[in-house]
């Protein structure tokens, strides 16, 4: 296989682990103003998140570093060209990022409002710009024969990506409500689990939309023939119809499964889309950047193939693990005193 | 500040801002992620509760700056596509490569085990719960290697050759062996250690002042010594030795730095001078100067022969093309070089100081040295800064030294304006994010260590929950 080839699906794999991952923590993070009813109860769903959420953005510092290092001409195009946009990112997702540490820092009601909304609003916005983001690179945006970005950020809304980027927040929503109704117990896990029914329909109908859209840009605008892309596509909207049908009889594991896979397949059906391609170009198709045009060498590639099948296996067992240590649901007693409030009540602080 | 115009000057300011700010907060992390492992271990080995305390105290600490750094980081990983595009593309074979590397080999550990630490204090055993601050420590360190060895790069490009106007790897043990890289490695982890000893260090002193867990942070303040005093001492050893390595493959940049302008030998070195810093202003209207301790300084011998920049300039004006000025910001290098020596030779001799005090018994008494050690603290960061600014400057006019021109690799696409937008809101956030970090890291750095609840720290509070 060529290490091209590789490093794309690669590519493809972390952004469909950090989809998966970082997927429910977005999702948990834009109802936390919604599903609970007390302090106590957002610091159980800040919990269900915590020891793994940071992990889980790991997998997008190096999808991006992957595309870097495997793609330098893909990975300066798209950095340079979606200036605006990633901009709007890194903003969402510092706010977020300490949101985690600092909230619990004070016990100011309105201190902890603020990182609350920090971390709602990072998760809402930066679930939005991914989803708009991706779905360009197929879409096409202006892109001169020198390889440059010539648009501006209006260029990345389009009626296509708009909609895949809503797709990506409902997707989120409902993974990260079902992701809830496995981590928690009691009152909240119920109300976890009426926030999925809710979210479910609405989730997996506008997500059937992008992804059926998704092929039809795939054939319109990027040459592609109906198969391979309608082969993942139809495999989601199946994942997402079974996610429906289980939040609905009342399991939440397959309905987890099932909005796992489904978030998944959306990743893949957007990457074997685009595939040979990285960028279209909506200039003229043929400045589109491509996995050739866009590689670095055959010695680099080999050199990082190698170091990825070592590292690889590595990071997923010990990922995996934390979430096995972690797999306790969360709500009960134990949680009743939160840690901070007993550090104050020590120290008199 | 300079007022920029164009985009590649707006681009430097940028980069100089978030890479600064960035660095802020990773020595820390550098050296407070193996200390909290030391002081854990201490309490794994003996069972004495103060350590656990401490551990704890401290690693509070560690997680409100490990916080931000990630924060930060992200946007390190982003700019160099964002501004910096030309380069990108230029060198994404070679200097992508150990991004790629410290993402999954580094990252992924840092923050996986971080999680299990924070959040396993009763759900791991005690040996497997000591072991995750370590892998910590080891992913933060893994993370410097990594970064190093692509900074280096930059510095001294090896293992790597220019095809169809781009750079290609041809040997990554090139790479990770680059003299620069390995001397630069050990540099920056003994800048960590340094400054997490002295934060621990001025910590104490402020809790020794207060007269309060005296015993807790005579504990703190003797391990920080341990470290502070040895490490800063060879720190500033190896500081002089890279100093030789770059004169070796830079010598532009170590002439700049010296303000040195006609070639000596033997060279002197020049303490303090004012101007001299043009190339109108050649000759300094005041200096003070030590006789052959810069061609010690530069080539380890006290006879040896230091180039100058009006030799360097012809030179590399034959080897790189003419009408160009290959002379970096000579006022810039030649202070940020002595802030970064004098401070950090000031940092050895408060911290032996305070070993001297120690030793004789009389430092929690010694009230005059206790304040010292509080306002210690900031020491460590001024060297460290300076001593980015002195790398990186004194590289200019090059972004990869002798392939690329900084003024040759900004983004073609993005404009000055967004440019100077995402400046306003990077600075804007950042200075919210500071004034914060700051707070919360007085406020837990002044509390009293928390008493642990229950019977040998079974049921102990988590070191700090989300």
């Amino acid at each position: 296989m060529d290490l091209q080839i590789f490093w794309f699906c690669l590519i493809g794999l972390l952004w469909a682990g950090y989809f998966l991952l970082e997927g429910f923590d977005f999702g948990v993070g834009m109802l936390l103003p919604f599903l609970p009813r007390d302090e106590r109860e957002r610091g159980v769903m800040f919990e269900t998140i915590g020891p793994v959420w940071d992990g889980n953005e790991v997998w997008l510092v190096v999808a991006g570093a992957a595309t870097f290092a495997a793609f330098p001409a893909w990975y300066a195009t798209m950095f340079s060209g979606f200036y605006l946009a990633l901009l709007l990112v890194l903003f969402f997702l510092i706010i977020r990022v300490v949101s985690f540490e600092w909230r619990e820092k004070s016990e100011s009601p309105v201190w902890r409002e603020i990182w609350m909304w920090a971390n709602t609003v990072g998760s809402f916005g930066a679930a939005l710009i991914w989803g708009i983001g991706l779905s360009s690179l197929l879409y096409g945006v202006p892109i001169n024969s020198d390889g440059d970005f010539t648009g501006n950020l209006l260029d990345l809304f389009r009626p296509y990506t708009v909609a895949a980027g809503v797709a990506v927040v409902l997707l989120f929503a409902f993974h990260g409500a079902t992701f809830l109704t496995r981590r928690t117990t009691g009152d909240l896990c119920e109300r976890a689990a009426a926030a999925a029914r809710r979210l479910a329909i609405p989730a997996a109908a506008v997500a059937t939309l992008a992804l059926v859209w998704t092929v039809v840009v795939a054939v319109d605008r990027n040459d592609k023939d109906l198969f391979p892309p309608l082969l993942p596509a139809a495999l989601g909207i199946a994942a997402l119809a079974f996610a429906v049908y289980f939040i609905f009889a009342r399991r939440s594991g397959a309905a987890f499964t099932m909005t796992a896979l489904g978030t998944v397949l959306f990743v893949a059906t957007l990457f074997t889309s685009l595939y040979p391609r990285v960028m279209v170009s909506s200039t003229d198709f043929a400045n589109s950047l491509t996995i050739d045009s866009a590689s670095s060498s055959h010695y680099a590639l080999a050199v990082m193939t190698v170091v990825a099948l070592v590292i690889t296996p590595l990071v997923l067992l010990y990922q995996g693990w934390t979430y096995y240590v972690f797999r306790h649901r969360l709500g009960g007693d134990e949680h009743a005193a939160d840690p901070v409030e007993l550090v104050a009540r020590k120290t008199g602080a | 500040m300079v007022v920029a115009s164009t985009a590649v000057d707006l681009a430097r300011v940028q980069f100089a801002m978030t890479s600064l700010y960035h660095f802020l907060f990773v020595p820390l992390t550098l050296g407070l992620a193996p200390l909290v492992a030391v002081m854990q271990t201490l309490w794994y080995r003996s069972g004495d509760e103060a350590w656990l305390r401490l551990t704890r105290f401290f690693g509070t600490l560690l997680l409100i700056n490990f916080a931000i750094g990630v924060a930060t980081g992200l946007v390190q990983e982003f700019q160099f596509g964002m501004n910096w595009s030309i380069y990108s593309e230029y060198v994404g074979d070679v200097f992508g490569a150990p991004l790629a590397i410290e993402g999954l080999a580094a990252f992924f550990l840092e923050a996986t085990f971080l999680g299990l630490w924070i959040f396993g204090w009763n759900r791991l055993s005690r040996g497997v719960h000591l072991a995750t601050i370590w892998l910590v420590a080891l992913g933060t360190w893994l993370s410097a290697l990594f970064i190093m060895v692509a900074n280096s790069w930059m510095q001294r490009p090896v293992g790597s050759t220019v095809t169809d106007g781009r750079a290609e790897l041809t040997s990554v043990w090139e790479l990770l062996t680059n003299r620069f890289a390995i001397w630069a490695i050990a540099h920056v982890i003994l800048v960590g250690l340094t400054t997490a000893a002295m934060v621990i260090f001025g910590v104490s002193c402020w809790h020794l002042l207060r007269r309060r867990n005296m015993d807790l942070f005579r504990r703190a303040a003797k391990l920080s010594l341990i470290v502070a005093v040895p490490v800063s001492a060879v720190n500033l050893a190896l500081g002089s030795h890279l100093g030789v390595v770059v004169t070796e493959y830079q010598p532009m940049k170590i002439a700049a730095t010296e303000a040195l302008w006609d070639t000596e030998q033997p060279a002197s070195f020049s303490i303090f001078q004012i101007g001299g810093f043009s190339v109108d202003d050649q000759t300094p209207s005041f200096d003070i100067e030590i006789p052959r301790l810069l061609s010690f300084l530069a080539t380890g011998s006290f006879s040896g022969e230091v180039q100058g920049m009006n030799r360097l300039q012809s030179e590399y004006e034959q080897r790189y093309g003419r009408g160009e000025n290959y002379i970096p910001p000579v006022r810039t290098t030649y202070w940020s070089m002595r802030i970064m020596a004098y401070v950090g030779t000031l940092i050895f001799l408060v911290a032996a100081l305070g070993a001297f005090l120690y030793w004789r018994g009389r430092l929690d008494r010694t009230r005059w040295f206790l304040w010292l050690g509080v306002f210690s603290i900031a020491l460590p960061w001024v060297s460290a800064l300076a001593g980015w600014v002195l790398t990186e400057v004194g590289r200019q006019p090059w972004i990869v030294f002798g392939l690329l021109k900084t003024a040759d690799a900004n983004s073609p696409s993005v404009t000055p304006w967004t440019i100077g937008l995402s400046i306003g809101v990077l600075a804007t956030l950042y200075l919210a994010l500071a004034v914060v970090d700051f707070v919360l890291m007085r406020r837990y750095a002044t509390v009293d260590p928390p008493e642990p609840v229950g019977e040998g720290g079974e049921e102990a509070l988590p070191a700090a929950g989300y």
